[in-house]
């Protein structure tokens, strides 16, 4: 009886994987293909990111199996990182204060 | 936990808050190693982040142009520099491994010993081509760049630093999956896994859940390339 319902929360069939597994080379072509045809500016950078985040989000959901966890599991696990997007916000705000100051005083000079 | 019905708790944030509230296990149907898996990849994601944020900050903020990426790891192919083909080729091997180890943990679940224990060696052997691509690839930068953690013929200064810092951190994943992996393989063709074999680090018995876990670990270390890839060989 447990056997039995181990099977039914646990197997999937192995079209899934074989789906994802593809769909993951397709997408690390493409994002490759990114790099290959020198695509420059905000057009790289969102192209870099849209494969990105379709390939983590399709290793974390089917890969590891997110998708088929509780809810319990999910949130404990999606919202730290929530906390890595504002510190990876902070960070970037902090990036262009450093640069814009050390253009400003290697070159205009201080007081 | 082998006694919890899922199918007949609520799903979704009721079922999470009853989780959470029900004064018991708050991982429901989560075996015990699989859930400090998870806290562990976590914490392991703050550690990535840490370096992939402090290479963002500093990739932003230095005055000198940052080495192009596309041409440091180019290789030459006949005489012509290919852009990122070693990266490319590590890429898809270490895809290749995850899809690999997704179906290892698949008949691990159907406790087919035979499958299961052929697709973690593949695994294993697919991350052992990946750590020996990447022992090529910095060797050609150390020996014949001359990329150093302080210095590099191509641009800023700290390119070579965060290079090896965080490839490096990566690697030393990468290898602690394959070594775990190669045992893990020899574990399930023994039948550990089918006998309940008792481990040689603990008392409990082996089961296939093991499998899983190890799987988790192993897509996480793919999850952190797809990261790096972008951020760093990309951008």
């Amino acid at each position: 009886m447990t056997e039995a319902k181990k099977e039914q929360t646990s197997t999937h069939k192995i079209g899934i994987y074989l789906w994802i597994w593809g769909l993951l080379f397709v997408l690390s072509f493409f994002s490759y293909m990114v790099d290959w045809y020198n695509f420059q500016g905000l057009l790289r950078w969102s192209l870099i990111l849209f494969f990105m985040f379709l390939k983590a989000g399709l290793i974390m959901a089917f890969f590891m199996h997110l998708f088929w966890e509780r809810y319990a599991l999910v949130n404990v696990l999606l919202w730290p990182m929530t906390a890595i997007a504002c510190f990876v916000s902070l960070m970037m705000a902090e990036g262009k204060y450093t640069v814009f100051s050390r253009l400003f005083y290697f070159f205009v000079g201080g007081a | 936990m082998s006694d919890i019905n899922l199918d007949k708790l609520p799903g979704g944030f009721k079922g999470m808050s009853e989780d959470i509230g029900s004064d018991q296990t708050t991982f429901k149907g989560v075996n015990w190693g699989k859930a400090m898996m998870w806290i562990f990849l976590l914490s392991d994601t703050f550690v990535f982040s840490c370096f992939l944020v402090a290479y963002m900050k500093v990739r932003a903020s230095v005055v000198e142009p940052w080495p192009y990426p596309s041409e440091v790891f180019a290789l030459e192919v006949m005489g012509v520099p290919v852009p990122l083909l070693l990266i490319a080729i590590m890429t898809f091997v270490l895809i290749t491994s995850s899809g690999t180890m997704a179906l290892a943990v698949k008949y691990g679940y159907e406790k087919n010993k035979k499958m299961c224990g052929w697709f973690v060696l593949l695994t294993a052997i697919g991350g052992l081509t990946f750590v020996g691509m990447q022992a090529f690839e910095w060797s050609k930068l150390i020996f014949h760049d001359g990329v150093r953690p302080w210095g590099n013929p191509f641009g800023a200064e700290q390119f070579g630093a965060f290079f090896f810092m965080i490839t490096g951190f990566h690697g030393t994943h990468v290898s602690i999956g394959v070594i775990f992996l190669f045992i893990f393989a020899r574990k399930v063709f023994r039948g550990d896994f089918d006998t309940g074999k008792r481990g040689y680090f603990t008392t409990m018995k082996s089961d296939y859940v093991s499998i899983e876990i190890l799987g988790l670990y192993w897509h996480f270390v793919d999850l952190v390339w797809v990261f790096i890839f972008a951020f760093f060989y990309l951008w």
